[in-house]
């Protein structure tokens, strides 16, 4: 069987541009952990189901799995590699709001949006958010202090 | 010191929150070949014939594998091939393996490989499997090796069978006044940690097969992968990096075997294995179901005098930890009372759903739900207040445990304790009115818990503590990271007793079994007991070798000797004395000698008198102690559309000693949530068939962020007098009762008597619609 075609595509990620060799049918997700090394982003089930893979695109949070590479080309592209020393990483500390860690960086990245595009949501908004991603070790209630203590500082 | 007790931040928190954290996928190298299953789409079937002539063609596959001539792998009993053998038991058993040079190579050939089945019956529940003339999972399981305290009974479907026999039943029944029964089941459901189940395993030409593993249990893979195999162990070196969640699910040693034999048919060559969410659900072992039947008798005052027990677990297609999961149920198969005669079976059946690995709480969760829920048919059939009920019967020093251990204050928490402060809390939290609705309703259920571990007898744990020319401490433990923050934990029960700041203890969090001192698995909540025992082991013998230099740089006996902050000193006069980092590399005297040498300290701890329990009744000791635990849910139920909220849920522990007052908080919390999930909305759906019907995350749906109630979490403190600082294993207690509580609390509300899990809206209008007719 022949191969695929490969493609050249230019990514911005974490305000860097990066030369990327893929197919077409490469997602982001795989791009990002495969060629890029940001393994930050997760595979949880490649469904668009727990959010384990969520990346900001344009500062929107994006299930990186159910996004192809190549639509995120022009768009600005933020992994949790891009985020140093935000609140929203202190307040996930600070609040105990993980545990294996796994799920992290997705909820963090949901969070991190959140605080920037809607400051002053309410517990619907946020609930909202939130139920984009699962996380299986902790209880929940850990997460909600951790964000109510980001946006209340806001 | 006092660093015990403290919420010590864990030691890996800036790398989890920074994406710098590495679990097994995240490690890659140039050139690695990948694997893909091809899974089986029947619960059960023969297998005709396999025609991989297509998949060979597609550019860079290096093997397709099928399960001829594999050795059977399982732990209790060995009956299963790590690919099918001619016969497929449970839907998505992998059948086939592909490895290729690139994933979507191996997924692609993977999908042109035509499997030809023929269907057979399915057994479908283990009832079913339980009863005369059911079709037979394994037609000869007399033929398979099995453990020493395992039971198959060739002919049946009969894995495994724990009997308790304890005093007289009859007797039992002939003091008794009143009588409940209750028959409750429930279907297997998954573990879904985030992370799916993921390896790499590599061949070197020496012979070393180097594992990657995303697993509970790295030591078992060694010891497994080199018995069935026939690899010396010390040829094969596994390594466990972070784990993204197990919950027991990754205690089992499979998808090893797989990535194994990938390498193997490649020449060795590194190749990983990584489960898609559904091979995660339905191909990796799952969490066991159940079918209870419970009679229970007491006097006219309430004092339980007699129970007898079914349990029909639900063993899936392969027994591998099942027949130990009986058994835990077994050993505990009461709740936390005082019962002169007990009778209990409890049986591992075969059936043709996925098999189950160990879950949170080791099939006490599962025992606990009908336990408790029979607890309450008696107390309203004794008009007693549930609460009282349990009070009253409560298990207490001087009485003995269903297995015949006789309880102490040490090998039992204080259950009494615990009913006391929930029941104070219940009365400072609970809102009992639901406003101005008519159709809603509040209530609140309860559940009293206990869980001991059943482990190996001879389990060990070691630890290897080496000092830094700085005078700071890595800790080596084989306890794998799971997210339970054992690490730190150990590192804390370190600093306190090495009297140093928690800083200077560096905590080396990967696993590998060439380095690493062999902890038997992250499993039961034992890290703390017996890693904790080994640090504190290991922690003395440095501090022996430290004040053995000390003593004689500083010409004094050791027993004047005492250390504090970095320092070794001289008690009565502690201006004499030196610093950690003049000791730990040796002592150099001013002309040059030097004496010593780096410092290592060791220790090691094995559990102590640990009986295997006899065949016939029972009797033995098969863990070192019950933390006990008393909880409550309470409701908002809609009585028109039978919906429901849970307004709050609360856990009473008795965890010995807290050593980390919010890592315990947010254990107990996180198994209370898992244990809601549980209980209220996970489980298999499956055809008749015994097809699952929901196996992705988009179907099999854990509770999401905005669905959980307020948790309140305290602590009673009984200490366990040989767990260092008397603490208590907890990361499991906050799930044991939730499912029972739950049930309780809508049994009340509804009106009805909730019997399976998971108690969806659905579930309770059909009770309440069979309970009109
Ligand atoms: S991996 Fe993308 S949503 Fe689960
Ligand atoms: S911390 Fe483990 S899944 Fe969220």
């Amino acid at each position: 069987m022949p191969e695929t075609n490969k493609k050249v595509l230019i990514l911005s990620v974490n305000d860097e541009d990066k030369d990327i060799v893929f197919r077409p049918a490469d997602t982001l997700l795989g791009v990002l952990r495969g060629k890029l090394g940001l393994t930050g982003a997760k595979p949880g089930c490649l469904n668009g189901d727990c959010g384990a893979c969520t990346v900001l695109v344009d500062g929107i949070p994006m299930k990186s799995c159910i996004m192809l590479a190549i639509e995120a080309e022009g768009h600005k592209v933020t992994t949790i590699e891009g985020l140093i020393n935000t609140k929203t990483q202190a307040s996930f500390i600070k609040h105990f709001a993980f545990q294996c860690g796994y799920c992290t960086p997705g909820f963090i990245m949901v969070c991190h949006s959140l605080a920037e595009k809607q400051p002053h949501a309410d517990k619907a908004v946020i609930k909202e958010w939130m139920q984009s991603n699962i996380c299986r070790c902790t209880s929940y209630q850990e997460i909600e202090e951790a964000v109510a203590s980001i946006l209340a500082e806001e | 010191m006092n660093i015990i007790g403290k919420s010590v931040i864990r030691k890996e928190a800036p790398d989890k929150v920074t994406g710098k954290a590495r679990y097994t996928d995240d490690f890659s190298s140039a050139g690695i070949y990948h694997a893909r299953l091809v899974t089986s789409p029947f619960a059960h079937a023969l297998i005709k014939s396999i025609d991989t002539r297509e998949a060979e063609k597609v550019s860079g596959v290096r093997a397709i594998l099928t399960g001829e001539g594999l050795p059977l792998t399982g732990e209790e009993i060995t009956d299963r091939p790590p690919l099918a053998q001619g016969k497929v038991r449970h839907h998505g058993e992998a059948v086939c393996l592909v490895v290729a040079e690139k994933l979507d190579k191996a997924a692609l050939a993977a999908s042109l490989i035509k499997v030809d089945y023929e269907p057979l019956s399915a057994v479908n529940s283990p009832s079913q499997a339980y009863q005369a003339g059911a079709p037979l999972v394994h037609e000869h399981v007399e033929h398979y090796k099995r453990g020493q305290n395992v039971y198959p009974e060739p002919g049946t479907n009969i894995a495994h069978k724990t009997k308790i026999r304890k005093g007289d039943l009859s007797r039992g029944i002939g003091e008794s006044a009143v009588f409940v029964e209750g028959r409750y089941s429930f279907g297997p459901s998954d573990h879904a940690a985030i992370e799916t189940r993921s390896c790499t395993a590599e061949i070197r030409a020496d012979g070393d097969v180097l594992i990657t593993s995303s697993s509970q249990a790295p030591f078992m893979i060694k010891k497994l992968i080199g018995s069935y195999f026939d690899i010396e162990a010390g040829k094969i070196i596994v390594k466990t990096p972070l784990v993204g969640g197990a919950y027991g699910g990754k205690a089992s040693v499979q998808w090893e075997f797989l990535a194994f034999i990938a390498s193997r048919a490649v020449g060795g060559k590194r190749v990983k294995l990584r489960y898609m969410r559904e091979e995660d659900i339905l191909t990796a072992p799952c969490h066991i179901g159940l079918d209870a039947t419970i009679r229970l008798g007491c006097t006219s005052e309430g004092i339980l005098k007699s129970a007898e027990i079914l349990y029909l677990f639900d063993g899936g297609a392969y027994a591998d930890k099942s027949p130990d999961l009986c058994r835990a149920g077994a050993v505990d198969c009461t709740g936390p009372y005082h019962i002169e005669h007990i009778w209990c079976d409890s049986y591992c059946l075969y059936t043709n759903h996925p098999y189950p690995a160990p879950f949170r709480g080791f099939a006490h969760s599962e025992v606990l739900f009908a336990f408790e829920r029979t607890m309450d048919l008696l107390a309203k059939k004794l008009g007693m207040d549930p609460l009282e009920l349990r009070f009253k019967n409560a298990i207490l020093p001087g009485h003995t445990t269903p297995t015949q251990v006789l309880v102490n204050k040490s090998n039992v928490g204080d259950v009494r304790g615990c009913i006391q402060r929930l029941k104070d809390i219940m009365e400072e939290e609970w809102e009992p009115n639901a406003g101005h609705d008519p159709r809603k309703v509040r209530a609140a259920g309860i559940a009293c818990v206990w869980k001991n571990s059943t482990i190996d007898t001879n389990a060990s744990s070691g630890v290897i503590l080496t000092f830094n020319p700085d005078g700071s401490v890595n800790l080596m433990s084989g306890v794998v990271e799971i997210g339970t923050g054992t690490k730190t934990i150990l590192a804390q029960m370190l600093a306190e007793k090495l009297r140093l700041p928690v800083e200077m203890i560096h905590v080396k969090m990967t696993v590998d079994t060439q380095t690493t001192p062999e902890h038997w698995k992250t499993v039961a909540s034992r890290g703390t007991l017996m890693g904790g025992r080994a640090v504190m082991a290991a922690a003395e013998d440095a501090i022996r070798q430290i004040k053995e230099i000390a003593s004689c740089a500083l010409r004094v006996r050791e027993e004047d000797l005492d250390i504090d902050s970095g320092r070794v000193f001289v008690k009565a006069e502690p201006e004499i004395g030196l610093s950690f980092k003049e000791v730990v590399y040796g002592y150099t005297y001013p002309n040059g000698n030097a004496i010593g040498g780096q410092i290592i300290g060791r220790g090691s701890y094995i559990l102590r008198n640990m009986t295997n329990i006899d065949k016939e009744t029972g009797a033995g000791r098969p863990g070192p102690e019950w933390a006990v635990g008393a909880q409550a849910v309470q409701v908002e139920f809609d009585t028109r559309d039978c919906t429901y909220r849970i307004l709050k849920a609360i856990s009473v522990v008795d965890i010995g000693r807290v050593l980390n007052e919010r890592a315990a908080r947010g254990q107990v919390m996180g198994a209370m949530s898992m244990g809601l999930s549980f209980a209220g909305r996970e489980t298999f759906y499956f055809d008749e068939m015994g097809r699952v019907l929901n196996f992705q995350l988009r179907t099999y749906r854990p509770i999401r962020y905005g669905e959980q109630p307020k948790y309140v979490v305290e602590f009673v403190n009984t200490p366990h007098v040989e767990a260092p600082f008397g603490a208590r294993g907890a990361g499991e207690h906050g799930l044991l009762g939730m499912p029972a509580a739950l049930a309780n609390a809508l049994s009340i509300a509804a009106g009805v008597e909730m019997i399976h899990l998971p108690l969806i809206p659905e579930l309770i209008w059909r009770t309440l619609q069979e309970g009109k007719r």
